[in-house]
């Protein structure tokens, strides 16, 4: 089995392809493999499962915030208002029409989500950088007012209750059952962000991104392409929401706030900006860090009970920690740190 | 009709609290083009500062209150030093992340130290509501409104007559032609983040005693945009009159709105301002314009 040790391209198509070498694909089939036997392992902890699947679910709004910020340069701070659209639409949607397939369900929430952010995508127009983000940040504000306020679909602060999805025949009613579903979404979704980024939109998006008027002067009509992937992320996001809300059961405005906005972007910054694989690694460093830090403070708990009615503010704390020290010391992020540990293997034990 | 006036009163007294703290947030804009998300951490952290030296440690509010604004200085000055200094160059993202990773380094702290309960100052200021016109208004008001306009009219001196303040203008406009005039870039953005510190203080300690103190207050950080991009980023006036138009406003919105949506439109107006302001004069009233076709 072949192993990448050095550059021997000859044609852009061996150049474009998403498996290097033999031995990448034969090492993410055995991961994928890995992720399908994952909950037989762990069947008995509803625990470990859990966190599984907030992982996946959140895997897919990643990547759809990356596609935005990382690909684009457009920074949101709305993105968890956009999930929260998705979430309302689908359980509103699943609530109302009993008998709606479950997938389209899905479906309408993406499409809605993807709408309302090219909505709040428009001023992306006229608007760059840090007027944006101040522009997405309103979009966020605003959102969770309607959230709050339209309790006839929402069900306002005192949340909503959402049925759980069911396709044909079988309900996801248990985190074991829904692990599944979770699954087939997230590798569909990387599978989507990545071919997306490697074909025309998203050259165009990396040219966007890295100059605007450049990519104007080829020919790159910057509205469509930057209302383009407000769509797509916003869809991403929209899926989030859908699954989100038919997984958790009831949905409350809390869920959506400006926290959750921060958090992913902190994902997508800890992953990697600009990277698929970046995504998929920050969404689980950033899910596992609060349960990491939990059970680290329950096994002090006992010595010093106050630790446990500090968490909150010990989570909140090293969450902007670890922000502020990835951005000091390793601004592109746990993805360049695996590249340069493969780069090191590569050549190993002959790596000068 | 004087419900409208009371009402208006308290909108203007914290509407220059808002000037306060969107003043803060222009000068380190303007000085050192970073959009800082944790002024309203600043201003928390001035608030309890100083309402532990008055009740804790029954230090008389005013040393209390200076010894508080040299605290945030300081505070001001190591954020900088520790964590801004490295990212000068990097880009916007990076640097907004960066401030939100602040804000919640902040807001973890103040929690752990401070709690999360409502804390109140003991009466510094006297309690019997003065009359003025048709109305009562209480003297903290007038006291909150009076110190805001004597920073607001201080500050703007330094900036104008003071060798300081012109360096900080000077380098605003120009940082390559400001250094080759023997300004040191790095002192200026260290008094930026230090005076931006101080004022969020001053916000901080004016509001609390309006208030209490709990860590909600730290809602202002975000309020403060929509007070900053009506004015324009990087006009030090239209900080302050955009702060005193969104705080009248979010009165007026009180009264007017609440009763249609069920309460809360406070929160809700002033983004909805920012959105339109955006779409039709996204420079504000006074910010620089920069004219380029995106």
């Amino acid at each position: 089995m072949a192993i990448k040790c050095g550059i021997f391209k000859t044609t852009y198509e061996d150049d474009m392809a998403i498996w290097q070498t033999k031995a990448a694909k034969f090492w993410l089939w055995l991961f994928i493999i890995a992720l399908v036997a994952f909950p037989f392992v762990f069947q008995n902890s509803i625990y470990i499962l859990y966190v599984a699947n907030t992982i996946l679910i959140t895997v897919i709004a990643t990547l759809g915030l990356n596609i935005l910020t990382g690909f684009t340069g457009q920074i949101s701070l709305g993105h968890g208002a956009f999930i929260g659209v998705g979430a309302y639409t689908s359980g509103y949607l699943l609530n109302t029409y009993p008998n709606m397939p479950f997938l389209l369900c899905l479906l309408i929430a993406g499409f809605l989500t993807a709408f309302v952010g090219m909505i709040f995508g428009i001023p992306s127009l006229r608007l760059k950088g840090l007027y944006l983000a101040i522009a997405t940040l309103a979009a966020q504000v605003i959102l969770e007012f309607v959230f709050i306020r339209w309790r006839s679909v929402t069900g306002g602060n005192q949340g909503l209750l959402v049925r759980p999805a069911s396709f044909y025949r079988i309900t996801f009613d248990s985190d074991f059952k829904f692990y599944f579903l979770a699954l087939a979404f997230a590798i569909l979704a990387t599978l989507c962000a990545k071919n997306i980024v490697r074909t025309k939109p998203g050259r165009a998006f990396m040219a966007i991104r890295d100059r605007y008027i450049s990519a104007e002067i080829i020919g790159v009509p910057l509205f469509r392409y930057k209302l383009l992937s407000f769509g797509i992320s916003s869809f991403f996001a929209g899926i989030t929401g859908s699954l989100w809300a038919h997984y958790i059961g009831i949905i409350t405005p809390e869920h959506f706030n400006i926290m959750v906005s921060v958090q992913y972007l902190s994902m997508i910054i800890i992953g990697g900006l600009g990277s698929i694989y970046g995504s998929i690694m920050g969404a689980t460093f950033m899910t596992l860090l609060p349960e990491v830090l939990r059970a680290i403070s329950n096994l002090f708990a006992d010595k010093l009970p106050m630790l446990v009615d500090l968490f909150g503010a010990i989570r909140e704390g090293v969450f902007g920690l670890v922000i502020v020290l990835f951005l000091i010391f390793e601004p592109d992020g746990l993805a360049a740190r695996w590249r340069t540990i493969k780069n090191y293997w590569k050549l190993w034990p002959f790596s000068y | 009709m004087e419900t409208i006036l009371q009402s208006l009163v308290s909108g203007i007294v914290i509407g220059s609290i808002y000037a306060l703290v969107a003043l803060g947030f222009v000068l380190i804009y303007k000085s050192t083009a970073v959009i800082n998300f944790a002024q309203g951490e600043l201003l928390l952290f001035g608030a309890f500062l100083c309402l532990t030296l008055v009740t804790a440690l029954k230090i008389p509010f005013w040393i209390a209150f200076f010894a508080t604004l040299i605290a945030a200085a300081l505070l001001g000055l190591l954020l900088e030093r520790l964590f801004l200094r490295p990212m000068i160059g990097e880009p916007i993202i990076s640097i907004i992340m960066l401030t939100i990773g602040l804000a919640s380094v902040l807001k973890g702290i103040i929690h752990i130290i401070w709690g999360s309960e409502t804390k109140v100052y003991p009466e510094v200021f006297p309690t019997t509501p003065m009359q003025i016109g048709p109305i009562l208004v209480s003297q903290v008001y007038i006291y909150s409104v009076v110190f805001a306009i004597i920073c607001l009219i201080l500050f703007n001196l330094f900036f104008r007559y003071s060798s300081a303040g012109i360096a900080m203008r000077a380098v605003a406009n120009d940082q390559q032609a400001a250094q080759s005039m023997g300004i040191s870039i790095k002192k200026i953005f260290g008094i930026a983040w230090a005076i931006a510190s101080v004022v969020a203080s001053i916000g901080g300690i004016l509001i609390g005693n309006i208030n209490g103190v709990n860590s909600s207050l730290s809602a202002f950080g975000l309020k403060v945009f929509p007070a900053v991009i009506l004015g324009g980023l990087d006009s030090i006036p239209g900080a302050i009159l955009g702060g005193l138009i969104i705080g009248v406003l979010e009165a007026l919105s009180g009264i007017y709105l609440d009763p249609l949506f069920e309460g809360g439109t406070k929160e809700v107006v002033p983004f909805i301002i920012l959105v339109i302001v955006l779409m039709i004069k996204p420079y504000g009233l006074f910010g620089t314009e920069e004219i380029e076709k995106v």
